[in-house]
């Protein structure tokens, strides 16, 4: 855990580009949306709730399903989470780390906001 | 300095051993090499038959490479450990490689015991022991139609099932006159063959084979008494012979039949080797389980680091699902002890036997088999291992309450603290009751972090979940039902609640009656309340929906999504069909007949669903709620206007029930049916609400189901007419949406009803509550406000934009991927 939060340290000191990838209408409150980057699905959730916007992965590590932007937001002892439709999987939006017991975790990404516009930081 | 230690084999024991060490937190001390025969690390050998399932090898793995490499452990694959020089204690591998130790340990495992039948090694012939064989007999299958496996015992029956899997036709020959030779007797294993013979396998019992022949190819099998039987597949699963040819080289001791022999301690005849799991040979006997297996390895460590732990004999319990059917055996299950008596429960109906044998002063349980049905394995096994005194009726351990309400008040209270709950991982009921009380444990997720607990086999999981109630209860801890971590409140209560306050939407709710955010327990419970009590339009709770509701279709493998319209009572006419053929064509969708006497069609992609439903919408057809926790369907049969048995008009009253309630929201899916007569076409007796003609009116049945576990429904009402039906119904449903519990169906609320089903007729019929009024009354608002979601959808753009894969592209999700089977189109297979 400890060592993970480091490496997303690490990796946001690193040179990091913001892609611009919708507008803030685009993502009805507290629900997803998937976006494409390149050959990338990124599902981003608009977590009206507490004002926060997240991003990870699209697809869902038990299954290798694209489905994680229509999965539901929720929190589990205040952290952030989104819970995959298909089995119930949950996983952390702060650190990506799947809040149900299981080893696989997901990639999460940097995200910011500014005027109406949502970018996702990737790593070049 | 370092000690080495060098494990031969990476099996689940061999992994077992690292993972025990490492437990131990004594890793600085110690340096481990460990060498494997195949090409990837250890894997869940029990559940082999998951792969052919769909598992993969990486889902059957005990732990990935980077474990190893974490915990500084080198793995030497595909590279078996070849030789033994015990004086200068080296091992050498087969490629070669040279490696000192200061303990070794074997853990080679054992192989698939061939019986010296001429011709087997022509092609088509496999053994069923390791992940290639599995891929081997994968790739043979395809072109083989008839396979046979020898062995009717415990693996033979686990390779059948596998065998049966891909598609063949089937046949099990075991030499002894009955299946299971080692586990059951002669009654059990009847009652287990006619079990497995109605799933198609045929099963040949005191048949030796003598030969096998056929070409370069197997073609066929002769037995001793000279029949043959053609086949084109044949696995051999006959039992197994522990590994221990490296060992012998080496001069350590082994058994007249195999097996390295050990001391209580895991050690070989030579001091600084040990032997675990099934190359080992304790007290004459090979342990060819895993959790026996687990304990020597757990025995091995204790003793490299100098902790007192000895192997004792091991109970060779089991319980087993074999091509699903359960089977279980425990103790001493033929009843050898003397003076034992025994009692037999046998259904020749259901498939059921039961055993149990006891002392003849009746308050001893010796041991017992279960086939058909093993609820109480749990419990007879830890009466029988800690010698608990059997209550007055011993059976009803054995048979469970029978339609009395008394229980036989034989309960985990009465387990000592040292009963081994989890024999997979070695966890008492004291460390499972300690946790609970010391380390603040009190769920089944905490404990299984906690200590392992129901991590293996999973068989002891719901003893776990029971004592973890039971302690907490015991320490005076409330288990209310709250609905999550965000609502103290049971379901019932937030119904009352909502109206009462008239709460409209989930952040009011929260904020009214919650905390926190939310998550995917109590959002769809409560969407399920407001849809229940105000009947809005389920996308104005978008955001609380699963994704079934979200989207109005039931999500299915690959992220596509079905199609079911409304077919009330299944009463359609040719027009209407020749749409829904079209309107599947056009989209390319695959389409079945569902159960419910409907049709569903499948492989949507998300944004074609607006576009389905506006054609289906233009021909008359509305919504089935298939997705919703909602009414489904009211099954008929054809009734009196066309069956010369026919009392009234089934489907008549099925379509006007269906209409009446359907979109009705509910904790659960609600399913119905209508029969005309009491030969009961419709299967009435299985649904949530079932009606039956009779020859002066209707019968009413309520809270039966099928699904997993199936219950009749009870009978609620005779001879009354539609519109006494219609009112009972009326007040059953609201009665149950105001009071179930989240997610449990009409069965699964009576059963929890104080009262049962009497209760429920004075609050129905007799309106003991006085509430009956109130129910109606709400019932008509649902009835009045219903409207048709989809309809809604199609007519209105700003919800049509919702139907999108990606929000900055209007391309589909381009990793659905099809594959074409019986000329339709189906997913691909996840993984």
């Amino acid at each position: 855990m400890e060592e993970k939060k480091l490496t997303d340290e690490i990796g946001q000191l690193q040179k990091i580009s913001w892609i611009k990838v919708c507008t803030t209408d685009s993502i009805p409150e507290n629900e997803g949306g998937c976006v494409k980057i390149k050959d990338k699905q990124i599902a981003i959730f608009n977590f009206t709730k507490t004002g926060e916007w997240f991003a990870t992965d699209n697809q869902c590590p038990h299954k290798m399903q694209m489905i994680l932007s229509r999965g539901m937001l929720g929190d589990q002892a205040g952290e952030p989470k989104v819970a995959c439709p298909y089995h119930k999987k949950t996983f952390s939006l702060h650190t990506g780390e799947c809040l149900s017991g299981e080893e696989y975790s997901i990639q999460t990404y940097p995200v910011k906001v500014e005027k109406n516009e949502v970018f996702i930081g990737m790593t070049v | 300095m370092k000690q080495k230690i060098v494990v031969a084999g990476n099996g689940m024991v061999g992994y077992k051993f690292c993972e025990k060490l490492i437990a131990k937190n004594e890793l600085a001390k110690y340096e481990l090499v460990v060498f494997g025969e195949e090409p990837r690390p250890a894997y869940d050998r029990v559940h082999l038959s998951a792969y052919f399932e769909g598992k993969t090898a990486e889902d059957l793995t005990m732990a990935p490479l980077e474990w190893y490499t974490k915990n500084n452990i080198q793995l030497i694959l595909s590279d078996p450990v070849s030789q033994i020089d015990p004086v200068r204690k080296t091992v050498t591998s087969m490629k070669g490689v040279v490696v000192s130790y200061d303990k070794l340990i074997m853990a080679t495992g054992s192989a698939a015991f061939v019986p010296p039948i001429p011709g087997s090694e022509k092609d088509g012939v496999f053994v069923y022991r390791t992940i290639e064989d599995l891929d081997l007999i994968l790739e043979y299958s395809k072109k083989a139609k008839k396979g046979a496996v020898i062995g009717g015992g415990l693996l033979g029956l686990e390779a059948a099932k596998a065998v049966a899997d891909l598609g063949l036709e089937t046949h099990v020959i075991e030499f002894a006159p009955r299946l299971m030779p080692r586990q059951l007797d002669e009654a059990g294993a009847v009652v287990l063959k006619d079990k497995i013979e109605e799933l198609g396998i045929t099963v040949h019992l005191s048949k030796s084979t003598a030969s096998i022949d056929g070409e370069h190819a197997i073609r066929s099998l002769t037995f001793t008494d000279g029949i043959e039987l053609d086949i084109d597949m044949l696995v051999i699963s006959a039992g197994i012979k522990p590994r221990d040819e490296v060992a012998v080289k080496a001069g350590l001791e082994v058994g007249k039949r195999g097996g390295i022999v050990v001391n209580d301690y895991m050690q070989t005849s030579h001091p600084d080797i040990y032997a675990i799991g099934e190359c080992a040979l304790y007290k004459e006997m090979i342990y060819g389980l895993v959790a026996p297996g687990y304990e020597m390895a757990e025995v091995a460590v204790a003793h490299i680091v100098g902790t007192e732990r000895i192997f004792a004999p091991y109970d060779m319990s089991t319980k087993l699902k074999l091509l699903g059917v359960d089977v279980a055996s425990y103790g001493d299950c033929y009843g050898t002890t003397p003076q034992s008596k025994t009692i037999v429960f046998e259904d020749k109906v259901k498939g059921i036997y039961k055993r149990m044998n006891i002392s003849e002063d009746g308050k001893t349980l010796y041991g017992g088999i279960l086939v058909g049905e093993a609820e109480n394995y749990n419990m007879l096994l830890q009466t029988f291992k800690n010698g608990i005194v059997l209550p007055p009726n011993p059976e009803d351990l054995m048979l469970g309450s029978r339609g009395g309400s008394e229980s036989s008040g034989h309960g985990l209270s009465m387990l000592p603290d040292d009963a081994l709950i989890c024999s997979c991982e070695g966890v008492s009921k004291g460390d499972i009751c300690g946790a609970v009380r010391d380390k603040d444990i009190n769920d089944l997720a905490g404990m299984k972090a906690c200590n392992k607990a129901g991590t293996g086999c999973g068989g002891c999981v719901p003893m776990v979940k029971d004592l973890i109630n039971d302690t907490m209860k015991s320490m005076g801890k409330v288990i209310k039902t709250v609905l999550c971590e965000h609502f103290s409140y049971s379901r019932q209560e937030l119904y009352d609640l909502v109206r009462i306050q008239e709460i409209k939407t989930f952040d009011q709710a929260l904020d009214q009656l919650g905390k926190g955010c939310g998550c995917e327990v109590c959002k769809p419970a409560i969407a399920s309340i407001l849809a229940s009590t105000w009947n809005e339009m389920i996308l104005k709770h978008a955001p609380l929906q699963d994704t079934n509701d979200k989207f109005l279709a039931n999500i299915q493998k690959g992220g596509t999504y079905s199609v079911v319209p409304r077919i009330p009572g299944g009463e359609i006419t040719p027009d209407k069909l020749i749409v829904i053929g079209s309107v599947a064509k056009k989209y390319n969708l695959y389409t079945k007949i569902t159960g419910g006497q409907r049709i569903d069609m499948f492989g949507a992609h998300v944004h074609e669903l607006p576009d389905i439903w506006e054609e289906l919408i233009d021909a008359g057809f509305e919504s089935g709620h298939a997705y919703g926790k909602a009414l489904r369907t009211v099954k008929s049969c054809v009734g009196s206007t066309w069956c010369r048995f026919g009392l009234h008009d089934s489907v008549g009253f099925a379509i006007r029930i269906e209409e009446r309630y359907r979109g009705l929201r509910a904790p659960h899916k609600l399913k119905s049916a209508v029969s005309g007569c009491v030969r009961e076409c419709a299967e009435a007796q299985s649904k949530d609400f079932g009606i039956i003609a009779t020859e002066k009116g209707w019968n009413l049945f309520v809270c039966g189901n099928g699904g997993s576990k199936p219950q009749h429904a009870l009978l609620f009402a005779s001879d009354i007419d539609e519109k006494t039906c219609i009112q009972y119904i009326d007040r059953f449903l609201m009665f149950y949406m105001k009071t179930a519990e989240p997610l449990s169906r009409t069965a699964t609320w009576l059963n929890k009803m104080e009262g049962g089903i009497n209760y429920l007729k004075e609050v129905i019929i007799q309106d003991s509550l006085g509430i009956c009024d109130q129910l109606e009354k709400e019932m008509q608002f649902m009835v009045d406000t219903y409207a048709c979601e989809w309809a809604e959808v199609v007519r209105n753009p700003e919800l049509r934009k919702r139907f999108k894969h990606f929000i900055n592209s209007d391309e589909a999700d381009p990793t659905v991927a099809f594959k074409t089977e019986r000329e339709q189109k189906f997913p691909v297979d996840w993984k």
